[in-house]
């Protein structure tokens, strides 16, 4: 059976174009709200076109008409099920406080693995730095690493009138853009079923690793501490966080035991995945700050009493922050899940 | 390799709908289009820092790295996000991103999908993500894959019409109701489709590609129904065709 085309598709233009400069309005106002009565005409247009699609290809008829309707019909069918028009808008306060922190304790155990992964690398840094001093070569990926600590200690407190030099901010961009690059990365690397996120977190480590080796022989640990403590109490656990992230992608990836298709358990899980990197970027640019403005200057300038003081304040509030804010969200979450779980109940008893 | 393939998506009531995927070389094509864009707005961002630099040299650079790397990473997340999938690139190329349910695009899924870039990069000049998209039953790389997005090629806009296909206004075969009946009868929808696109493209054809598709059309159609000698003496292929597609296609006033 062949329709009539021509007189199929002269009733029905009216309607798509009808359709069309709907959607293009809500395209162009995604904030617009549609009447009840504009919401049925909306329906009604919608079905009708997805009703000639249907015929026009049943009879494969028409391939432009066709392509024309299957990008109508895709567009309207993506306006009516917008479910972003139903979620509360963004609120930065909101996603500081409830959304950063619930996402980092929701993934604990990832957190933990990556903490793990990256003490191993530590161990191992050190031990083999410890076996091996001439490795120093092959682990330290600066220049300045290289050579004997105490001189370098010596060497940095004698030169007072280049402490805080004069590319500072230089510096501390560099940290800040390199560190979230890496970071993005370690996250990214959950693709390879957390193989490279293993590798990154672990490399990560060993440096970590040697370096605190190489100082703590040297007797050199109270710089370390002042040297690291102020920006590394907020770096090493942003590094942390973005190795968490890779390894929450890769337990999606990977699906152990879940019922849930690939696209669904990442579907699921994206939301958190960005909230971890983009709290991680907000960590490295605190980080990046401290490093350049405050690490790099030592004894006698500032003392470091002070520099591992204001480490382990800047520590103590990072762990209060992510355990009372995180637990509260956590807890938020788990009273509105069991009232959720509720409602159907209750209203099918009233 | 991606010629022909479609995301096809069905609704929870029951319509069905496709889209062309976008082949791996335009999206290449729409990346060096972004990538020229972002070289030129880091060319501009450093001119009025110039001056800076004169009075305060670490500031400006400063400014500079982190904006430079604030462009790179958001450029793409900003266009995707407020364009509705498409940056200037996939504008100019006629692709766009979409959700592969069918659905708008959220936040998350245009941050992951830009993120995962440094693994599709990787490593040189896309090898990771361009071999995925180009294996990938929805030409989708990894950080299509991660964050449920396809790249689809945008047909045109517009609904093509009828009146188009039939420019010529004498139609002989409209008189004989018994053999456009027969006609309406024997020609299969498949064969009255591809009449109808030959028709509608027979100008973008080559001369030769022309002769031998309207002729090959011909036969088809002389095979299957046996048309009048009189009528069709001295009428080339491509008219035939035409006439037939005609009175298959449209009623009797």
């Amino acid at each position: 059976m062949i329709i009539d085309l021509e007189a199929f598709i002269e009733r029905e233009r009216s309607f798509w174009d009808e359709l069309e400069s709907k959607v293009k309005s809500l395209e162009r106002d995604p904030e617009r709200r549609l009447s009840f009565d504009e919401l049925q005409r909306f329906h009604y247009l919608y079905e009708r076109a997805a009703s000639a699609l249907g015929k026009l290809r049943t009879y494969s008829l028409q391939p432009d008409t066709v392509e024309y309707l299957e990008r109508l019909v895709s567009a309207v069918y993506a306006e009516v099920q917008d479910g972003n028009r139903l979620t509360r808008h963004f609120s930065l306060k909101r996603w500081f406080f409830v959304d950063w922190p619930a996402s980092v304790l929701r993934h604990g155990k990832a957190l933990v693995l990556s903490f793990l992964v990256m003490l191993i690398g530590c161990f191992f840094g050190a031990v083999v730095l410890w076996l091996d001093p001439g490795a120093k070569q092959d682990i330290f990926p600066f220049e300045h690493l290289m050579g004997d600590p105490s001189e370098r200690v010596a060497r940095e407190e004698g030169r007072l009138e280049q402490q805080g030099s004069n590319y500072s901010s230089v510096f501390s961009a560099q940290l800040m853009t390199h560190n979230t690059r890496v970071s993005i990365l370690a996250l990214s690397l959950g693709m390879t079923w957390g193989i490279g996120t293993i590798v990154m977190m672990f490399y990560n480590g060993v440096i970590l690793g040697a370096v605190a080796f190489d100082y703590i022989v040297s007797g050199e640990l109270i710089f370390l501490l002042g040297w690291l403590l102020p920006h590394g109490i907020v770096e090493i656990p942003a590094i942390l966080i973005a190795g968490q992230g890779g390894f929450v992608l890769a337990r999606g990836i990977i699906g152990w035991k879940s019922p849930y298709t690939l696209g669904v358990r990442l579907r699921g899980l994206m939301p958190d995945l960005v909230t971890l990197i983009s709290g991680v970027a907000l960590m490295l640019i605190w980080a990046g700050l401290i490093e350049a403005f405050l690490s790099q200057i030592h004894e006698p300038q500032i003392p470091y009493a002070a520099k591992i003081l204001f480490g382990c304040v800047e520590g103590a509030a990072l762990f209060f922050f992510f355990h009372h804010f995180g637990k509260r969200a956590l807890a938020d979450e788990a009273k509105e899940g069991e009232a959720r779980a509720r409602a159907p109940h209750s209203r099918r008893l009233g | 390799m991606m010629n022909g393939r479609r995301l096809r998506l069905q609704t929870p009531d029951g319509i069905e709908f496709s889209r062309p995927i976008a082949s791996p070389l335009v999206r290449m094509l729409a990346s060096i289009i972004d990538y020229g864009i972002i070289l030129a707005a880091l060319e501009i961002l450093q001119l009025p820092f110039a001056m800076l630099n004169a009075v305060a040299f670490d500031v400006a650079q400063a400014i500079v790295i982190v904006a430079s790397f604030v462009l790179a990473i958001g450029y793409s997340i900003y266009f995707e996000w407020k364009r509705r999938g498409q940056t200037i690139g996939k504008r100019i190329l006629q692709i766009q991103v979409v959700n592969d349910q069918g659905l708008k695009l959220n936040f998350s899924q245009v941050v992951m999908r830009n993120l995962m870039r440094v693994v599709d990069q990787m490593p040189l000049f896309y090898l990771v993500g361009g071999l995925t998209a180009w294996l990938n039953p929805k030409g989708r790389r990894l950080g299509d894959i991660v964050a449920g997005t396809v790249v689809i090629r945008l047909a045109s806009a517009a609904a093509p019409s009828f009146e188009a296909a039939q420019n010529e206004k004498f139609n002989s075969l409209r008189e004989r109701t018994t053999l456009v009946a027969r006609l309406r009868q024997e020609i299969s929808p498949e064969l009255a489709e591809t009449a109808l696109r030959a028709i509608q493209r027979r100008d973008s054809l080559e001369p030769h590609a022309r002769l031998e598709l309207f002729t090959k059309l011909g036969q088809e159609i002389r095979s299957l129904v046996r048309l009048p000698e009189d009528l069709f003496e001295g009428m080339s292929d491509e008219r035939l065709v035409l006439n037939v597609v005609e009175v298959v296609f449209t009623s009797r006033g």
